[in-house]
């Protein structure tokens, strides 16, 4: 390419807003921000600098209030390959492979537009996903909507769950396990969170630091349009007020076809070894692509906007910088094999245009209709964004907990099926048959079970994922909240057999600027990183969602963890349905569960008190436990006790595919009633074994509390001595419809 | 026997259906391009499931007019062997290599389940390993599933025995909750006047593993080895049924 004017001092454009301390506070920047770009540049920016600078160190992209709190995570292992810093983290999966795994939010562009909202935030992770070299392989998505009768529930409901099929089943990803959860405190702000897993080879993982001064920048992919300008970056980094509707055309719109193109180019053309570097344009876009790349290589980038294939002629060198148009990637070829990078992307009919080159100067320089319009330090843009030690402080609480305790008026069984019909506990097969979960070939258990389970074609070993959260956990205590939360995932896990290697995680918190909140997400970090530790799951890749507050409310603390597992041998995997007649069941229980933070507390309005308490060392030994029951072939069935509680577990248990099975408790685990059946929260698991099994596996489970509590029938019954008889076909009718039947009754 | 399997920019369950043919029945199976023209000397051509070219149209409106179909359509009037799968059947129905047209499922939404189908005609290429009326536990995953053709092309269909697989449950009884999409008299295959060109919603290269869910989708790819050796070899179609490893 042709280089013109690449020194001198970028000018201000006709018909650009002057620049001064109202520009950049209408941009989101603080006195001391600007003050920072001046003393940075060595002069006042102008308009199109002072844009880049308002995305790049906007909370979404620069983490400016997170950072130095998520240094505190694990992130190292024997298992360890990338880590923070990258796209995507990597672990070593054994056979050669690496699995690379993300999270990230989609919450507020969900909220104003579901449908484009969900739909580009599934696009985005699976790009974050292959810009790694790794072949995207399953999504599953966390989604916490409001509540189920608040007007606005179930137009965003359909609208996200259309969005995440309408993309990933054009894309041809299986969506393959995730969750839903219908709360109030969720009404003015939804939570949308992406997960996606993908395989490399290990020697293929790609990088994203740009090396080689000369060597050609590529633009590849989708034209860039005006869409989604200040969309991730500004959008999600304030909070909702009554003018949110108007940033409806923030809102990027996803072309799945484009990305599929995208997936199979890009992995051909890294397997052509021309590529240096590659990194998705996701928020925003080309500028935090190009710049990103630069400051991990320590070099400079210099780009031609002229080169950039637009969808209007007439789109300023402020929004082709900024836009957050789907479907791009960028890349750092090797200089001389840019031909046969154009071959291969033209035989998928994309687009693939040199539109600049790396440079040894350190800086980021653009350059438009022969004029320079950007030149700024790449240090400043990435490494140097601000970051904040912000205030956190404990808020005080407005009542005690743990005097008021109390029981539902109902008896047990009415429990049962009030809980069965919440469309928390319920099935939630109304959303996850609207998902491709069987493409490409590896789903050996999709959703509905404890934890999703893929094989790998070509090994023994499969993987097992899950994504879980726990608000109501979480809004009682944030660091119990989050350490259990990433314990149930590593359960839900284990529950298959597979062993908990590392997991993702997505911090959806309120408005960091106020110190409560600050403190939750201080405390939310420091329990993942306990619970990571004494499980030795690495935390290998995260992002973090703040200003989830509409008008000043905020949501609970959210964090959602997705945890990874390796099953050794895919054909020890165990299931959660009970098998046959006569196998005893058996409760395996770290601590006694509890009323609070319950579907059973919230549905009938109790105050259930203090948290279960969680001793990590005993849920460490319970999943060990679980891995080598089921590697020695031990156990017939698991699984954990979720949402709703035991009784709800047990029901689960009888049904199967191939007809519904009974069971009959004799001997209950010690405790109050509604604790025992409907608690939650402290880490239990219901497995069945042959009776003859037993001495075995207490061998196990040494240090948990191991309770034979009844066995299995064929009678299809639901039999709890004194408590619940219930015909297992007509409570399962119940939990088949919950959510089906309120969008019957809506229709 | 060596069977193509067409890669269209968006198809999605092409690596499976090679997968399938490939890796569990040990054949000889390759993907076409869709920018090619020839086919080379295969023996059954596949397409298969996905969104082609995103499906932004009316589903298969644009693979239709890919160069390869020029020679799909040639191959299949010179009686060659044509399977469309899912979007593949959409493809045959839009190219008019088969009657009818598949419009958007009665829910108005996508839906994968497991769904049972009843072979209705089993004196085909397509389904001559299976037996009249077995019941077939299959795979569907599709947004527009739901077959229509107008009354006289059904009746005229159904005497000449062209409908060859029907939605029903696991007893092989037809019922309205089995016919998932909704498709006019539970259609969920149909074949061309010749029978040699067979569409179907429901995905048989995702049935053709235990440890996957199940293996009924062996029996459609078995009955097409089943005739094409058959021809070869001048054999009876007995006893070739077992072509898997």
């Amino acid at each position: 390419m042709t280089v013109q004017q690449t020194t001198g001092i970028p000018v201000a454009l006709p018909d650009e807003p002057a620049v001064d301390l109202e520009q950049a506070h209408a941009h989101g920047l603080t006195d001391e921000e600007y003050r920072a770009i001046e003393h940075a540049l060595g002069r006042a920016p102008t308009f199109t600098e002072l844009g880049v600078f308002s995305v790049m160190w906007s909370e979404h992209c620069s983490y400016k209030s997170s950072r130095r709190h998520l240094r505190k995570m694990p992130n190292a292992g024997p298992r360890v390959v990338g880590g923070p810093g990258e796209n995507a983290g990597a672990l070593d999966i054994g056979d050669g492979w690496v699995a690379v795994f993300k999270i990230e939010s989609h919450n507020h562009p969900s909220f104003v537009e579901p449908y484009q909202g969900a739909a580009t935030g599934v696009g985005g992770i699976l790009r974050d996903i292959f810009t790694m070299g790794a072949r995207p392989i399953a999504s599953m998505d966390s989604l916490k909507f409001g509540a189920f009768d608040h007007p606005r529930t179930r137009y965003l409901l359909g609208g996200v769950v259309a969005g995440i099929g309408g993309y990933g089943n054009c894309v041809g990803v299986p969506t393959v396990a995730g969750e839903v959860m219908f709360d109030s405190a969720y009404n003015g702000n939804i939570l949308v969170n992406a997960f996606c897993l993908g395989l490399a080879r290990r020697d293929e993982l790609q990088s994203a630091r740009a090396r080689g001064v000369g060597n050609p920048v590529i633009y590849v992919g989708s034209a860039t349009g005006r869409d989604g300008i200040h969309g991730a970056s500004l959008l999600a980094s304030a909070e909702f007020d009554a003018e949110s509707e108007a940033k409806r055309p923030t809102v990027q719109v996803g072309d799945p076809f484009t990305e599929k193109l995208l997936i199979e180019a890009c992995l051909e053309a890294m397997r052509s070894g021309a590529i240096v570097a590659i990194q998705d344009m996701g928020a925003a876009g080309l500028t935090s692509s190009s710049s990103e790349m630069a400051a991990r290589g320590q070099l400079g980038i210099e780009l031609d906007l002229d080169r950039v294939p637009l969808r209007e002629a007439s789109l300023t060198p402020y929004e082709i910088l900024l836009s957050e148009s789907q479907e791009r990637m960028l890349l750092v070829a090797e200089r001389g094999r840019e031909a046969e990078l154009a071959a291969i992307f033209a035989r998928w009919d994309l687009h693939a245009v040199v539109i600049g080159r790396v440079t040894d100067d350190r800086r980021w320089r653009v350059r438009w209709r022969g004029q320079l319009v950007a030149d700024i330090p790449v240090a400043a843009l990435a490494d140097e964004a601000p970051i904040y030690d912000r205030p956190a402080r404990e808020p005080k609480r407005s009542e005690s907990r743990g005097a008021t305790r109390s029981v539902a008026r109902v008896s047990a069984a009415q429990a049962l099926r009030r809980l069965l019909d919440s469309p928390n506990v319920g099935s939630k097969r109304w959303v996850y048959r609207q998902y491709d979960s069987i493409v490409l070939g590896n789903t050996v258990a999709g959703p509905g079970g404890d934890a999703a389970v893929l094989r790998i074609k070509g090994s023994k070993r499969a993987l097992a994922l899950k994504v879980d959260s726990n608000p109501r956990a979480c809004a009682i205590d944030p660091y119990v909240g989050a350490a259990a939360t990433v314990v149930e995932a590593a359960r839900n896990v284990a529950c298959t057999g597979a062993r908990p290697i590392g997991l993702t995680n997505c911090l959806n918190y309120g408005n960091p600027e106020r110190p409560e909140i600050m403190w939750q997400f201080v405390r939310g970090v420091e329990g993942i990183r306990d619970a990571a530790l004494a499980l030795e799951t690495p935390v290998v890749s995260g992002n973090v969602s703040f200003y989830n507050e509409t008008e000043g409310s905020a949501i609970p603390p959210t964090p959602a963890i997705a945890m990874l597992g390796v099953l050794e041998d895919s054909s020890r995997r165990v299931t959660h349905q009970f098998k046959g007649a006569g196998d005893s069941v058996i409760v395996l229980r770290t601590a006694s569960a509890r009323i609070a933070g319950s579907e059973y507390a919230a549905l009938f309005g109790i105050d259930g008190g203090e948290l279960a308490k969680l001793n990590l060392e005993s849920e460490r030994m319970l999943i060990d436990g679980l891995v080598a029951a089921a590697d020695r072939g031990l156990i017939r069935s698991a699984h954990d006790v979720g949402e709703g509680g035991l009784a709800v577990t047990l029901m689960e248990c009888c049904f199967s595919p191939d007809g519904a099975l009974g069971v009959e408790i004799d001997r209950r685990p010690d405790g109050d009633e509604a604790e025992v059946f409907f608690g939650e929260g402290a880490s239990t698991v219901l497995i069945s074994a042959g009776a003859d099994k037993m001495e075995e596996l207490r061998g196990l489970f040494g240090g948990i509390e191991f309770n034979v509590i009844g066995r299995v029938m064929d009678e299809p019954r639901l039999r709890i001595v004194n408590t619940i008889d219930e015909d297992v076909g007509e409570l399962r009718q119940i939990h088949e419809q919950a959510i089906s039947r309120r969008l019957a009754a809506h229709a | 026997m060596r069977w193509g399997v067409v890669r269209f920019p968006g198809s999605l369950d092409d690596s499976d259906a090679l997968w399938a043919l490939g890796h569990v029945m040990g054949q000889e199976a390759r993907a076409l391009w869709h920018k090619d023209e020839d086919l080379g000397d295969v023996q059954c051509v596949v397409l298969p499931g996905g969104f082609s070219y995103g499906d932004y149209l009316r589903c298969g409106a644009i693979a239709r007019f890919a160069p390869i179909m020029k020679s799909v359509v040639r191959f299949a009037d010179a009686g060659g062997l044509v399977l469309g799968i899912c979007n593949g059947f959409q493809i045959l129905c839009e190219a008019h290599l088969l009657p009818g047209a598949l419009m958007r499922n009665r829910s108005l939404s996508f839906i994968c389940e497991q769904v049972h189908v009843r072979v209705e005609n089993a004196a085909t290429p397509f389904t001559c390993a299976a037996r009249q009326g077995e019941v077939l536990r299959l795979p569907i995953k599709h947004g527009e599933g739901l077959y229509v053709a107008p009354e006289d092309e059904l009746r005229t269909m159904e005497e000449r025995g062209q409908i060859l697989l029907r939605y029903t449950d696991d007893s092989g009884r037809e019922c309205d909750e089995a016919n998932l999409n909704g498709s006019t008299c539970a259609i969920a295959g149909v074949a061309n006047e010749t029978f040699n060109v067979f569409g179907l919603m429901p995905h048989p290269e995702h049935a053709v593993e235990t440890a996957l869910g199940g293996e009924d989708g062996l029996k459609i790819f078995r009955s097409i080895a089943m005739s094409v050796e058959g021809k070869r070899t001048g054999a009876s179609t007995a006893g070739i049924s077992s072509t898997t490893a």
